[in-house]
């Protein structure tokens, strides 16, 4: 403790000078400023995924559960066989796995904004969509995962997708890509609400109509006809007949085009939402 | 620059629903003073200071930072001022030294200039033995002294500092206003909310009280303190003896009257020095009056309050918790 009593003057040779820093200060960050400030707060993120690895626990074992699960209680029910159900649920299960992985995502924005830290933040010169952008970023790797790991015990529950290797990718890919546009309507709703157990609330409301109101489990056409107009009109639909176009077909259809416009529309409505309810809480 | 002003305030006003928590405060803090906001739990000192940091927006009035806007220009308001909060704003799932690297990269250095920098502060600032420590292992102290260090990243010319000292045991305090002191002589403008008077008294170069989200006082230290006194002599009188001619000796003694507190035999006797105490008491011994307790005690904030506001500081905490 006592080594901290030393001359002013060997601290800081420089004195601080005030009219050179206001002149040098900038109206808002550049964009490759913005860039670097995302970047610094996705690693802020993996390292908190580092440090806290039990917040992979829903990533992990979701996946794996639901689709045994979903396989052998339903297969034979709805397709005749396991095997014949997996090509319709593997993808069914990938969009729905995708959007727990959202929710978890507004849930973590919103604990993450009651900390001290956000105050630090607040008050730097920053972009203000960075806090917000850097851990969607370090999120990717969670939709890589559990898309894998679905696919994987897919694969090893008999699921042989017709697509091969590149329709795998392509499909897991596009679940990337849908789980993370999506989650901005889930950070969206964490910077609006109050706590984030009403995060919570409010996401499984809505994950659950649109997953289960959707064709990732049942053919649309079994519905009676006002659900399935419902089910035709939902975006985790689109996605999760896209995937399977690209699994079972290896196939670039226009579903994967409309799922891919779709996902373009969420983000561009729902980002700069995220954004703006964002920077008034700040 | 022709106007030398660091902070200048006009009118600021924040309400919360029907609650006015800053109720039109004016503000001048010169280039290079520490000026001291000095007030108790509630007064509205945080707001104000919240406000002046664009870390809530402001109602009414206007301020301006270095002659820069601060409701039109946030972004650059965020470049000239370093805020360190009452509640340590450090990510408690980082070590120290990830934090200040973290705050560095979002600033704009390199990657390599903000190792330097992180090895430099947290040199300065006696915490490299635990700069890789997770920081639920720190204490309060090291908590503020990280805090303040991660304000001190960009060498801010204007320092925020929200009741820098509150909680801290008396050493780490006197570590916390040496370091404060060091930033004022580096040239850095300091401006630091409080609820004690003896550190407003240790720090600061001019100091406003703030009651009830409204300036009451703005003046030197000594100044302030003369309005109450430079310390108190409270006396219990043994029993029997008569209230009014003790209160003779003292008024024939200091040409002042005690203050008679509504307990029988007890008074308080405002003293220019402490050493006037002595004289008092041998005043007293000499007329063959006794005495049944003393003590002789600095003016608290809660004096200061009184003679300023004509109320106590507690009522007003009262008032402004409801």
């Amino acid at each position: 403790m006592t080594t901290r009593t030393m001359t002013p003057a060997t601290l800081n040779p420089q004195r601080v000078d005030s009219s050179t820093v206001v002149a040098r200060t900038t109206p808002r960050s550049s964009l490759q400023e913005t860039w670097v400030q995302i970047l610094a707060m996705a690693w802020r993120a993996l390292k908190k995924m580092r440090r806290k690895p039990e917040q992979f626990f829903d990533v992990l074992i979701q996946p794996l559960l639901f689709t045994a699960m979903f396989a052998f209680i339903f297969g034979g029910a709805i397709s005749g066989s396991v095997s014949n159900y997996l090509p319709v649920l593997i993808p069914g299960i990938l969009a729905q796995t995708a959007l727990t992985v959202c929710m978890a995502t507004g849930v973590q924005l919103r604990e993450d904004m009651d900390k001290g830290v956000f105050d630090r933040f607040k008050s730097l010169p920053i972009a203000r969509i960075a806090p917000l952008a850097g851990p969607m970023i370090a999120d990717l790797i969670r939709y890589g995962i559990a898309s894998v790991l679905t696919l994987v015990t897919g694969l090893l529950i008999g699921y042989r997708p017709g697509g091969g290797v590149l329709g795998c990718v392509g499909g897991v890919a596009l679940t990337v890509i849908a789980g993370w546009s999506l989650a901005w309507i889930f950070a969206w709703l964490g910077t609006m609400a109050r706590s984030a157990q009403s995060v919570q609330g409010i996401s499984m409301m809505i994950m659950f109509p649109l997953t289960f109101l959707s064709n990732a489990f049942v053919p649309a056409e079994t519905l009676p006809g006002w659900l399935e107009a419902f089910v035709k009109v939902n975006p985790v639909s689109h996605v999760v007949s896209a995937v399977r176009d690209l699994f079972n077909d290896g196939a670039v259809t226009a579903e994967v085009g409309w799922a891919v416009i779709g996902c373009v529309i969420v983000v561009l409505i729902f980002a700069p939402l995220a954004v703006r309810s964002y920077s008034r809480k700040m | 620059m022709a106007d030398l002003s660091a902070v200048r305030a006009d009118s600021l006003v924040k309400n919360f629903g029907d609650f006015r928590a800053v109720d039109g405060i004016d503000l001048h803090v010169r280039q290079g003073e520490i000026f001291g906001v000095l007030g108790p739990n509630g007064a509205g000192k945080t707001t104000m200071l919240r406000m002046l940091a664009t870390l809530l927006p402001i109602d009414g009035g206007h301020a301006e930072i270095f002659g820069v806007d601060v409701r039109r220009e946030p972004h650059r308001i965020r470049q000239l001022v370093g805020v360190t909060g009452q509640y340590a704003s450090v990510d408690e799932d980082l070590t120290a030294r990830e934090n200040l690297w973290l705050f560095a990269r979002l600033q704009g250095l390199t990657s390599a200039r903000a190792k330097t920098i992180a090895d430099d502060l947290l040199q300065r600032f006696d915490l490299q033995e635990a700069a890789d420590r997770p920081l639920s292992q720190f204490s309060g102290g090291m908590r503020r002294r990280l805090d303040l260090a991660s304000s001190l990243i960009t060498r801010p010319p204007l320092i925020f500092l929200d009741e820098p000292t509150t909680g801290l045991d008396p050493r780490t305090r006197g570590q916390m206003w040496d370091t404060i002191r060091e930033l004022a002589t580096d040239g850095s403008t300091i401006l630091l909310t409080t609820q004690y008077l003896d550190e407003a008294d240790q720090l600061a170069d001019r100091v406003a009280v703030i009651d009830r989200g409204r300036k009451v006082a703005e003046d030197t230290p000594d100044a302030l303190k003369t309005q109450v006194g430079d310390s108190t002599l409270q006396l219990s009188l043994a029993d029997g003896v008569d209230v009014a001619m003790a209160a003779n000796v003292v008024r024939l003694l200091l040409g002042e009257d005690p203050v008679l507190t509504p307990e029988s035999g007890r008074m308080k006797i405002p003293l220019p020095d402490a050493d006037r105490a002595a004289d008092v008491l041998i005043g007293l011994r000499e007329a063959g009056l006794g005495i049944s307790s003393v003590s002789v005690a600095k003016p608290t904030l809660d004096e200061v309050f009184l003679a300023l506001t004509g109320h106590g500081a507690a009522k007003s905490q009262m008032e402004a918790a409801r």
